[in-house]
């Protein structure tokens, strides 16, 4: 059972999956790797089944800082895969150009921490392009892929998470993976997508997440949240390196005799509304958790939407448990984060509300 | 290019020229009463500038079709007292010394998070900073440890930073890429690329408005002097180039410094740069630029002489390439795989600290045992250093809160007049912060 061609993704959604480093009934099999590798095996897919697929950004060409472009260089050379100078302005903007001429862009933001000066780029131009050009041109072979999220010690600028900047874009769609099996999947489908997309990688995950990866190409859905857990008394949705946190918490309650629903959203913008939706509807109660502050995270577009749709089913107010309101700490990462703990008096207190 | 410049671009250099020393490049200077920089409209002098003054290492020629290397002159060298060569002996030791220490803590677990270190590059830091008067400001990038230890920072107070103590320099709150110092005037620590230098041209820009504007008068007896610091791959980014043109534009006194090691992380700069050659590019923004072996801090600080009086004069920015090398990796975290064993070597005998030993030996300035003193009481220094560290508190949980907006009751403080994180409900979630 082989999966080629654009649009045909595999729906492992509806399936039941516990946490990643157990895999219960794997549909397909493979060998256990982790998140970097599974990266570095969907863009050597996307590099062969592609002529016209080029991946660049700041030290890409002898492996990249987190080993995700390894061997790529020796592989397809260095026309197709070279270093940038750094100026991730100038990435952004070089990799529109290449994508609104008709090539796939793979674009590396090193950090997304610095993914502020492509800003402008991506906002102004990335998500415009097919727009204003009446469809004469669009960048949809572009994809930046980068490094998000809190490592234990990054502080600062190694550990923020800006996916709700891009959020507010229309034209722009945002993923983020949880796991290395979904990453394949789901960056081949990035890469293949005919609109521009942002690519989030959680780097905590890079070497600590180990699961089973199919080695053939293969896509996974954009736009669809994934129901990872069903229950019946609360529903969370998360996304990237959350949802573990978000599993342990649903395990300990589990013994308090609370059922959690489990959803990864996988795609942020446009997000699975109707998925949310269902669950919420059969829960009453919804709980958002992501490692941004949570004034203005995404979490909020989630609270707000649901609570619209399901005023009335909802038993309780939607929690966010979410990083502080404040720069990303250096010391006492531990307490900005939303950690188990936070998250566990939320479902407790949601519940009980 | 515009049509207005009258410098000629060049061929590169040959690479090969790196393997031996060479002499510096003198300085490429667009002089308005040079007869052969016809087309360039000059803005009008600020009210500060003298008439351009010829410069100690210019060879005298300007812009011309054929742009000679002229020979270092060699008496700059040996122009430093005993205590000046004393003191730049110190300071490089203390740079090198703290650096090492940082690495054993780094590996016992004491610090933790990105630690970039300076090792083989101190020659610029105190070529320059240990030039400048308390009134002068700094501006670094991440690897400015060193930068701040060179301003006057207590090996202390750096130390406890990289702990994460609150007897740090920025009370745990930066850590090792963030040293900032009100009193010396170290205006951080920037972990990302290029982001120090429009924030240094404001400073100089501040620095020439209360020197004119306010008048009031610096103890330095002219304009106080703004350095900024940044390596080679920041001089392919949008906002070095966006700062040279602005700095010029206003005349603005700061010195723009480039650590050129070669390396950014794992990108060789020949192979990132359409043009490696970056001290030319100050003339083409119009100010001179300059070249300078920088393993050697006498020569270092010579043309860092020449270029902070210049600005302190009002006579406007100087773009100084240093040619350095960083002997670690990029990073504790960098296994340093990519470079060159020989360019490693090359450059490892030319270690700066050695080159000023054999130096001060020779020309009688001091003798072994002198030097031997100071590398213990730096050992003594950077031990104490590390004690204090240990000994120091660990912020309080409450520091997270602070200082996210100017006034802590909008933020960290709630209604009943705690901290808002000592709140109980805090970890429920359901706090407001």
């Amino acid at each position: 059972m082989t999966l080629r061609g654009l649009g045909r993704g595999i729906s492992i959604g509806k399936r039941c999956f516990s946490s990643f480093t157990e895999v219960e009934k794997p549909p397909m099999d493979g060998k256990p790797i982790n998140l970097f590798s599974a990266i570095n095996q969907a863009l050597h897919i996307a590099l062969e089944t592609d002529p016209r697929a080029y991946v660049f950004g700041e030290d890409v060409g002898f492996g990249g800082v987190f080993r995700c472009t390894t061997g790529l260089a020796d592989r397809f050379g260095r026309n197709r895969v070279f270093n940038t100078p750094l100026c991730e302005q100038g990435i952004a903007g070089f990799a529109i150009g290449l994508a609104a001429m008709g090539n796939r862009a793979i674009a590396e933001i090193q950090f997304a921490d610095y993914i502020y000066p492509a800003f402008d780029q991506i906002v102004n131009e990335a998500a415009k392009f097919r727009y204003r050009s009446g469809n004469q041109f669009n960048c949809g072979g572009l994809t930046i892929r980068s490094p998000y999220g809190a490592v234990g010690h990054g502080g600062h600028y190694h550990s923020q998470s800006p996916e709700a900047f891009f959020c507010h874009v229309p034209g722009l769609k945002v993923v983020i993976p949880r796991s290395p099996r979904q990453a394949k999947g789901l960056l081949l489908a990035c890469i293949r997508d005919s609109n521009p997309v942002v690519f989030f990688e959680p780097k905590w995950l890079y070497r600590l997440a180990v699961e089973e990866v199919p080695e053939h190409d293969y896509m996974l859905p954009l736009s669809q949240a994934e129901v990872i857990r069903q229950g019946s008394d609360i529903t969370l949705v998360g996304w990237g390196a959350q949802l573990s946190v978000l599993e342990h918490a649903c395990d300990e309650v589990a013994k308090d005799g609370i059922s959690c629903e489990l959803i990864d959203l996988r795609t942020l913008i446009p997000w699975d509304k109707e998925t949310v939706e269902a669950s919420v509807r059969k829960t009453g109660r919804l709980l958002v958790s992501h490692e941004a502050p949570v004034t203005g995270g995404f979490g909020a577009e989630i609270s707000a939407s649901i609570a619209e749709r399901c005023f009335l089913r909802l038993e309780a107010p939607v929690a966010r448990i979410c990083g502080l309101d404040t720069p990303f700490p250096l010391v006492y990462e531990p307490f900005y984060m939303p950690t188990k703990n936070k998250v566990l008096d939320a479902i407790k207190a949601t519940v009980n509300y | 290019m515009s049509a207005f410049s009258a410098v000629k671009i060049l061929p590169s250099p040959p690479i090969t020229a790196r393997s031996t020393p060479k002499p510096s490049f003198p300085f490429v200077f667009s002089s308005p009463s040079s007869p052969t920089a016809g087309g360039i409209h000059r803005p009008a002098a600020a009210p500060l500038s003298s008439s351009p003054r010829p410069l100690r290492a210019v060879s005298s020629h300007v812009l011309s079709n054929e742009q000679r290397v002229a020979s270092h002159s060699h008496q700059d060298e040996a122009e430093v007292t005993r205590e000046e060569a004393l003191d730049l002996y110190e300071d490089m030791v203390l740079g090198r010394s703290f650096e090492d220490m940082c690495a054993q803590m780094y590996y016992r677990g004491k610090m933790f998070g990105f630690v970039h270190l300076y090792n083989g590059q101190e020659a610029v830091s105190t070529g320059f900073i240990r030039l400048l008067q308390p009134g002068d400001s700094v501006v670094s990038t991440y690897r400015d440890h060193v930068h701040a230890l060179s301003k006057g920072v207590p090996a202390r107070a750096v130390m406890a930073e990289l702990f994460g103590r609150t007897t740090g320099c920025c009370r745990g709150q930066g850590g090792s890429m963030h040293m900032f110092s009100a009193p010396h005037n170290l205006i951080g620590g920037f972990a990302f690329i290029g982001e120090g230098i429009p924030v240094a041209t404001g400073v100089a820009f501040s620095s020439r408005y209360r020197h004119e504007v306010l008048e009031e008068a610096s103890p330095s007896g002219g304009l106080d002097v703004t350095v900024a610091f940044f390596g080679d791959g920041t001089c392919n980014n949008g906002q070095f180039f966006e700062c040279l043109n602005m700095a010029q534009l206003w005349k603005l006194p700061i010195v723009f410094v480039v650590e050129n090691n070669l390396w950014a992380i794992g990108m060789s700069h020949l192979r990132a740069t359409s043009d490696p050659v970056i001290w030319k590019k100050g003339p083409a923004f119009g100010m001179p630029g300059v070249h300078v072996d920088g393993m050697d801090v006498l020569k270092v600080r010579a043309v860092a002489k020449e270029a902070i009086e210049r600005a302190r004069r009002g006579e406007g920015p100087t773009l100084v390439e240093c040619e350095t090398y960083r002997f670690r990796g990029h990073s504790l975290a960098d296994p340093d795989e990519l470079r060159n064993p020989d360019e490693k070597a090359h450059y490892a005998a030319r270690d700066p600290i050695l080159a000023l030993k054999k130096h001060i030996i020779e020309h009688d300035l001091a003798n072994e045992s002198d030097l031997k003193g100071i590398e213990k009481k730096i050992d003594d220094v950077i031990e104490d250093a590390v004690e204090f560290a240990d000994a120091s508190p660990l912020p309080p949980r409450s520091q997270l809160l602070e200082n996210v907006f100017a006034d802590p009751k909008g933020f960290g403080i709630g209604p009943d007049g705690k901290y808002r994180c000592e709140d109980p409900k805090f970890t429920e979630g359901t706090a407001q912060v």
